[in-house]
């Protein structure tokens, strides 16, 4: 699965970066970036899960 | 001290929360969570004729479209008073809280990196020791047998704190920073050249404190915004100060008021403070949910032009609160949205707003809180209210807390 940020909807709430810093960065402003290609290792795909449902803005979304 | 007197309001006590709404009525923040339920049901978004007309928006539906909307809605003002600012957009008095595209972008751009989660995170140590050191002095009085107020000795003074240091203000000078919030904030149905005259006092505080940066320049976010260029070009004074009092303003008792909710939950729901002494894992989902259900943070728009909203005849400078903490609380977005789940896994809340005026200050906002949770509660694992709910007073106007939260710690 993947995991992917949508930069125009994404607001710097840092959400997806406390909940799963595994999958995601912020950059110097704030603003959340998907580490590496955003592949989720099987692991920490309910970490994956958990940032989307928790995203005020969804910007987050998980694809196969 | 207690500052915290309600304003004399020249408008009167509210008849009806649909058609009469005050969000200063010292009533409004007080039964905040029925008013709001009320109205879900009974008319989503009500219109008072204060303010020069208002408009109250409750369903989380309505708050995130005018959220959203940049268009129809204006953030040249964003403090719903009897004085509506002659700061024109997109700039407004208090840049970027009260810029609109395309201004608000590039001014925003100035301020997040300090405020960025990395760089926050470098101030957890001192909130700590800030935490500590508030802590004790609340044991001292305990001890002698004097009674503890959990918002005036603790909550209240831990953002001041923080933002003054931030800004390389005098710690001392704290008592005038909750005066000027008290001024703009909650002093907003009184006479109109009472709150001018406020807003004067306060830009002349502000203006000393850069003149003294020109002539002491130092490493703090005054010196980084008198530095900083925008254009090719270093912000004017005005313009310097007007970013500070947003950062002053909505640093203090937005952060004081969440921290003090937080308690008031965990003062009255004994099973819940238990729960989460015993198991810190639940902090994360605990703190979100707190600012969930407590949400601090009304905001406000100016109506930019006359439309039609939802059945509502919006007229062109009227003002829309936007009441994010009702928005929290809808049933329609969240399940079982009227209980405290401390342990809520999935929780979109609007606690910092939605769209591109999220909140500047958010990692601050939730590493302070987080932090004044964790020690309040190491220190005192065991507390409740002093009194009853009665005995808490709340703040008035768009930022919800209380203002003053007796507690009583027994077995010591």
């Amino acid at each position: 699965m993947r995991i992917h940020v949508d930069a125009e909807k994404c607001q710097g709430h840092n959400r997806c970066y406390a909940l799963a810093p595994e999958l995601f960065d912020v950059d110097d402003y704030g603003n959340a970036v998907v580490i590496g290609d955003g592949t989720v290792s099987p692991d920490l795909v309910e970490r994956a899960k958990l940032a989307v449902a928790n995203c005020p803005e969804f910007a987050i979304t998980l694809s196969e | 001290m207690t500052v915290y007197e309600p304003p004399v309001s020249i408008y009167g006590p509210v008849t009806d929360w649909a058609t009469d709404f005050d969000h200063a009525d010292p009533a409004y923040n007080r039964n905040a969570h029925a008013i709001w339920g009320e109205l879900r049901d009974t008319c989503p978004v009500a219109h008072s004729d204060r303010y020069g007309g208002t408009w109250l928006p409750v369903t989380h539906e309505t708050v995130r479209e005018i959220a959203y909307d940049t268009e129809n809605f204006t953030s040249r003002a964003v403090v719903v008073s009897t004085v509506v600012p002659d700061d024109p957009a997109p700039i407004g008095g208090a840049p970027p809280i009260t810029s609109d595209p395309p201004f608000h972008h590039d001014a925003r751009r100035l301020l997040l990196p300090p405020f960025s989660p990395k760089k926050i995170a470098e101030w957890e140590d001192e909130v700590r020791i800030l935490c500590h050191s508030l802590l004790d002095a609340m044991e001292a009085k305990i001890a002698a047998g004097e009674p503890v107020d959990a918002a005036l000795d603790y909550a209240q003074h831990i953002p001041v704190n923080v933002i003054s240091r931030m800004l390389g203000f005098p710690l001392e000078d704290d008592d005038i920073f909750r005066g000027f919030v008290h001024d703009i904030l909650e002093s907003i149905n009184g006479e109109p050249e009472e709150r001018i005259r406020s807003f004067e006092r306060i830009d002349a505080y502000l203006l000393a404190q850069i003149e003294d940066h020109r002539a002491n320049p130092r490493d703090d976010l005054t010196s980084y915004l008198m530095d900083v260029e925008m254009y090719g070009e270093k912000l004017p004074d005005n313009m310097v100060g007007g970013v500070i009092l947003l950062l002053l303003v909505a640093g203090i008792d937005t952060t004081w008021s969440a921290i003090g909710s937080s308690i008031w939950h965990l003062a009255t729901h004994a099973d819940d403070r238990r729960r989460l002494v015993a198991d810190p894992s639940l902090m994360t989902t605990a703190i979100e949910e707190f600012l969930r259900a407590y949400a601090p943070v009304t905001m406000a728009r100016l109506v930019a032009k006359d439309h039609d909203f939802h059945g509502c005849p919006m007229k062109k400078d009227e003002w829309v609160l936007l009441p994010f903490p009702a928005a929290n609380l809808d049933p329609a977005e969240f399940a079982d949205a009227d209980k405290v789940l401390i342990d809520r896994q999935e929780n979109r809340h609007a606690a910092f707003g939605l769209g591109i005026h999220r909140c500047l200050g958010s990692n601050l906002a939730r590493l302070e809180l987080r932090v004044a949770v964790e020690e309040f509660i190491a220190r005192f694992p065991d507390f409740e209210l002093d009194g009853t709910v009665d005995d808490v007073v709340w703040s008035v106007g768009q930022i919800r807390g209380p203002r003053e939260l007796p507690v009583r710690v027994p077995n010591r």
